[in-house]
């Protein structure tokens, strides 16, 4: 087995082995969805077809792309500072395997848990037939690649997990709040609209809407370009970062 | 045979601070080597350089005849590593975690499974191998640790202060381990340490501080630098006393840290005409063969623990 599969088949154990990560990474976006969508209901017209949960239903599934790479990322700080990663550091394994190894692993558990809360829409009167699910997983997949990698450059040379946690609350999670997942992006104030389609998340959520057949008014090239560019470029920017040596190795 | 570890003019900073200073150093195979030192004198400096972690500033390294930078998969392949801080993952059994380690050095199958069994016999924990090492106490997380660092068969073996932190009972395993798998298959260890008990088992010694050598040898030859019997004697003028001495007797002694040492062969019978000379100014006297921490104090003219640890 190689050492990258090796470092997915560890991910995926932690993770189901920690019942309150499996609870909580599937009921708070389930919650999210029904408050949300209580709450804005009247206010937005998503345009085109379809209900507001409807239209919010890919917008929380990227949220659980997004918490999913938070949480398989910030477990580097920790298997630093424990040690884990040493071991890993000093076998002869590259560089590279290690990146592919907790990419990959986010990644599967991201796709998983949000391919299964999209098949929730059929609660709200949406259905996906076959190929609407496979191209849902495949920008899923996408999606999660880049948000992991993504995580996996902020937390590789960080020593403390609160440091992690203030990136999270200013910069992460306003990501996502920007990326067109709760509201629709059309008649945006310019500074906002900047900020918006500055987002490379905005095209991964408007690809996903387009995947599970809900529409959207970006064009399904664009979005799907820009979600596999952003991912290759945080795996080019990962495999960097990993070269280098971190603080808290030095402690 | 190629030494187990090579190191010349080896020296490493951290921004300004130089812990590292002109390291010259040869491990031969097969020994059993501690690195003696007060913390922060460099020596987990020196443990990360051969273990791959850390680039040094300058210096050649070899470490099983490989450069440590340059060659850095061919050294990960011939050393095995036992941190400080266990490297294992608490939410997998003792097994799953050699299973793991195993696939990072390309073990799989059949061979795998063999040697796990035999690596998890070897440190006694067959019994508890399918239990989660959250549960294990410090000392069988060790013994976990360990096992991993050996189920590759490395040539060398780097141990980070392998006795901290456990029980006598779990040291002197640990060190019958190393004693077994020197004899038996001829794997040299590299320790760091700042225990003198742990430093009197090693083949060999190098003592370090403030990032320089200050000698290499066994633990006996080290301690014969050292003429006959150390006498410390408490004053309430250490300096003045030393003053005295070096007049009545004509001997040197030296000052530390309010205490006057003195080195003398027969020092049983040195003793009572030390006390009788000098009566008033001492306070009390001890006569002890020499220690390994003695010889730190000659050679560095300060205590070992200069600092709390």
């Amino acid at each position: 087995m190689s050492a990258v599969m090796t470092l997915v088949e560890r991910e995926l154990l932690r993770f189901f082995r920690q019942r309150n990560r499996v609870a909580g990474a599937i009921i708070q976006p389930v919650i999210f969805w029904i408050l949300f969508s209580a709450g804005f209901k009247n206010s937005f017209s998503p345009g085109g077809t379809g209900t507001y949960p409807q239209f919010l239903l890919p917008g929380m599934a990227s949220l659980i792309v997004l918490f999913t790479a938070i949480f398989s990322t910030i477990s580097i700080i920790r298997d630093r500072g424990e040690g884990f990663l040493q071991g890993v550091l000093v076998a002869p394994v590259s560089r590279l395997s290690i990146v592919w190894g907790k990419v990959l692993g986010g990644t599967i558990l991201a796709v998983l848990q949000a391919s299964l809360f999209l098949l929730l829409g059929a609660v709200v009167g949406h259905t996906m037939g076959p190929l609407e699910l496979l191209a849902s997983i495949g920008v899923l997949g996408l999606m999660a690649v880049g948000l992991t990698g993504l995580g996996f450059l902020i937390a590789w040379p960080m020593d403390s997990i609160q440091g992690y946690h203030a990136i999270m609350s200013v910069f992460l999670f306003p990501m996502w709040l920007l990326s067109g997942a709760i509201f629709p992006i059309d008649n945006l104030d310019t500074w906002f609209g900047v900020l918006v389609y500055a987002n490379p998340l905005t095209y991964g959520v408007a690809a996903l809407r387009h995947a599970a057949g809900l529409g959207g008014n970006l064009s399904p090239l664009l979005c799907l370009s820009v979600t596999a560019g952003f991912a290759a470029l945080m795996l080019v920017l990962c495999a960097r970062s990993a070269r280098r040596p971190a603080k808290g190795d030095l402690r | 045979m190629v030494n187990a570890v090579e190191v010349s003019a080896l020296t490493h900073r951290y921004g300004e601070r130089t812990a590292l200073d002109g390291v010259d150093l040869q491990v031969g195979a097969g020994e059993i080597f501690g690195l003696l030192g007060p913390n922060g004198g460099g020596k987990t400096t020196l443990f990360r350089i051969l273990s791959t972690l850390l680039k040094p500033t300058e210096g050649s390294t070899r470490v099983c005849g490989h450069d440590p930078v340059s060659e850095a998969q061919l050294v990960r392949r011939a050393i095995g590593v036992v941190f400080q801080s266990p490297s294992l993952d608490l939410k997998l059994t003792a097994r799953e975690n050699l299973k793991h380690h195993g696939h990072l050095y390309g073990l799989s199958g059949e061979e795998l499974r063999q040697r796990t069994d035999e690596m998890l016999g070897r440190v006694g924990l067959s019994e508890r191998a399918n239990e989660y090492t959250e549960d294990f106490s410090g000392g069988l997380r060790r013994r976990v640790e360990l096992a991993k660092g050996l189920l590759h068969q490395p040539r060398l073996l780097l141990l980070d202060e392998p006795s901290t932190g456990l029980d006598p009972g779990a040291r002197r395993d640990v060190w019958t381990y190393l004693e077994e798998l020197r004899d038996k298959e001829g794997v040299t260890s590299f320790l760091t340490t700042h225990l003198m008990e742990e430093a009197e088992k090693c083949d060999r010694l190098a003592l370090l501080d403030e990032g320089k050598l200050v000698a290499v040898g066994t633990p006996n030859e080290l301690k014969a630098r050292i003429g006959g019997d150390i006498i410390t004697v408490e004053a309430e003028d250490a300096t003045a006393l030393q003053g005295a001495v070096r007049e009545r007797f004509e001997l040197d002694g030296q000052v530390v840290d309010d205490t006057l040492r003195i080195e003398r062969a027969d020092g049983h019978r040195f003793v009572p005409q030390l006390v009788e000379a000098f009566a008033d100014g001492i306070e009390s006297v001890s006569l002890g063969k020499p220690t390994l921490e003695d010889v730190f104090v000659q050679l560095t003219g300060h205590r070992f623990w200069s600092e709390p640890e």
